[in-house]
């Protein structure tokens, strides 16, 4: 191996990590029971919560169920991998291989975005065939879930970074932080409809630029344009990831 | 050919509280050697660094000549690790554990099946090899660990009290194994509080207390420099006959009676040995038994870490 070799070797090497990072998880963490109850179960009951008893047509309602399930689903994964792994001390095997943080933590987040992603689609499948709605914008869509999908994702990672002895610890968090965004960000009420407050904090919020995504995708009237939402979703990844990183660094350097 | 390991300065705080000071060390490709020292002496910390577990605070070290702070990835690309508590994924069958460690280190797949197959039918797992991790005892776990580290076919195996509660037959298959991956070249780093293991297994040792590296050497070296520990074990027929004259022989620094017969400490245990033999003659008594002993490296390691 040649010194001028060495870069591109440990560039390809840790794509090749982190691929193996994303089908570890597959295999040991999406069927978890946090994951199923906080990424699947609680968008379908908070669906039926807003749904029951008003008078929203379904197909109204199409654009904001779908982005509530990659919301919940994407952002599910990050927080259950490197508690739990901390916990079992598997995270320590992880960190002593050949294989980056930054590799192991965009294999985490790749991870999150296909659960979310393939989860989302389902719950897509389903409101095309039980309701009229229909896409106006296919590539919108697959840009709006995709990106919502690694954004989420990256604040799911985020999340896990602090230290904790057990992790329903940072499951309460990543909770703490998903359902007040959740309430802001268009979803159940358009957000020009929303209270100033509330729309000073819903730009903040990822969440609010994938509704804005997938409402177009739909052919319904967005808040946000969608020259706008394209860059600032890659804008919440690229900062979320950054964040994960420096935050998981952190820790890792003070032996937690 | 580079060492297999050098430290220089390595330093660890965990905020006011200074585990590893200015640890310096080398270890030679091929070596097995030991890290000894008790609890709260630095140890795992050091050890952690070093697996790139954990950061140092000063210092630095290189593992087969990649500084693990400069090339971290290139550095770990070479270990292979078997820590005391048997991480593995419990709900990953043995074949998944096994094969995911290899892949994490890049191994091609025909080699790592290759690997895998041998390794698991080298520690008796082969049969085992779809059930989860989960249902293995303590010392099945172990072996299924050093499986995983074994199958990147690393150059230097770190082991962290490997044989720690284990039955009598896992801790001889592993110890055979390392013997044996020894003597084909495996530089084997091994941390550990069994002196019997230690002194058996090793090449060479390192003792550190408080943070400190206090000695390096072979065991041997070790025992022999202890001269003031050395001791001359002498039984007579009729012991109470000896009692009162055995201290003032030249040379003998301190007597104590033990198993029914006495302990001369002494820097020069050969002398000595004439000097008894002339005093049973003097005395008219017949020794039943009389050898020179050094200190084990248990008491080597007393001796330097006061515990």
């Amino acid at each position: 191996m040649t010194t001028h070799a060495e870069p591109a070797q440990t560039w390809r090497r840790q794509v090749h990590g982190a691929c193996v990072i994303v089908r570890k998880n597959a295999l040991l963490y999406y069927l978890k029971p946090p994951v199923l109850i906080f990424g699947v179960l609680f968008p379908v009951f908070f669906f039926l919560a807003f749904k029951m008893g008003r008078p929203i047509s379904a197909e109204d309602m199409v654009p904001g169920m779908v982005a509530m399930a990659l919301w919940f689903t994407a952002s599910a994964v990050g927080p259950l991998v490197t508690p739990w792994e901390r916990r079992a001390r598997t995270y320590e095997r992880l960190i002593s291989s050949p294989v980056s943080l930054t590799a192991i933590l965009a294999g985490d987040v790749i991870s999150g975005m296909i659960f979310g992603a393939g989860l989302s689609v389902v719950a897509l499948l389903l409101a095309l065939t039980l309701t009229n709605a229909s896409i106006a914008s296919p590539a919108l869509l697959l840009a709006g879930i995709l990106l919502g999908a690694l954004s989420f994702a990256s604040l799911g990672v985020l999340l896990a970074a602090p230290p904790a002895s057990s992790p329903s610890n940072i499951m309460l968090l990543s909770n703490l932080v998903r359902l007040p965004l959740l309430f802001v960000s268009g979803i159940f009420v358009p957000i020009h409809r929303m209270p100033v407050w509330a729309r000073w904090i819903a730009p903040i919020s990822p969440l609010s630029y994938t509704v804005a995504l997938i409402r177009s995708a739909f052919g319904q009237p967005a808040y946000f344009p969608t020259w706008l939402s394209l860059p600032m979703l890659v804008a919440f990844t690229a900062v979320l990831m950054w964040a994960a990183r420096a935050f998981h660094r952190l820790w890792r350097a003070r032996g937690l | 050919m580079p060492a297999a390991i050098e430290v220089h300065g390595l330093t660890r705080t965990f905020g006011d509280v200074l585990a590893v000071d200015h640890v310096d060390f080398l270890v030679e490709a091929g070596e097995i050697f030991g890290f000894l020292g008790p609890n709260g002496a630095g140890k795992t910390t050091t050890v952690r660094m070093l697996t790139g577990v954990i950061d140092p605070s000063a210092g630095t070290a290189t593992i087969g000549g990649h500084d693990i702070r400069a090339e971290p990835s290139l550095s770990r690309a070479h270990l292979g690790i078997v820590p005391e508590d048997a991480n593995v994924y419990l709900d990953l069958s043995l074949w998944q554990n096994i094969m995911l460690m290899a892949q994490l280190h890049g191994v091609p797949r025909a080699e790592r099946v290759r690997e895998g197959e041998r390794l698991l039918e080298a520690v008796g797992l082969a049969e085992r090899k779809r059930q989860k991790a989960r249902v293995l005892s303590k010392g099945l776990r172990q072996r299924l660990m050093l499986c995983t580290a074994l199958v990147t076919s690393p150059d230097i195996l770190f082991l962290d009290e490997p044989t720690s509660g284990l039955d009598v037959q896992s801790t001889r298959l592993i110890h055979r194994i390392v013997r044996d991956l020894n003597r084909e070249g495996l530089t084997v780093f091994l941390t550990t509080h069994n002196m019997h293991e230690a002194e058996h297994v090793c090449s060479r040792v390192a003792i550190i207390n408080r943070g400190r590296i206090v000695a390096t050497d072979t065991p041997e070296h070790l025992r022999s420099a202890m001269q003031s520990s050395q001791y001359l074990e002498v039984v007579f027929s009729e012991p109470r006959l000896a009692d009162p004259d055995l201290e003032s022989l030249a040379g003998v620094s301190e007597v104590t009676a033990a198993d029914g017969g006495y302990r001369l400490f002494t820097e020069t245990p050969g002398r000595v040995a004439v000097e008894v033999a002339r005093f049973a003659d003097a005395k008219g008594l017949e020794i039943a038994h009389l050898c020179t002993r050094k200190p084990s490296l248990e008491e080597v390691f007393v001796q330097f870490t006061g515990q």
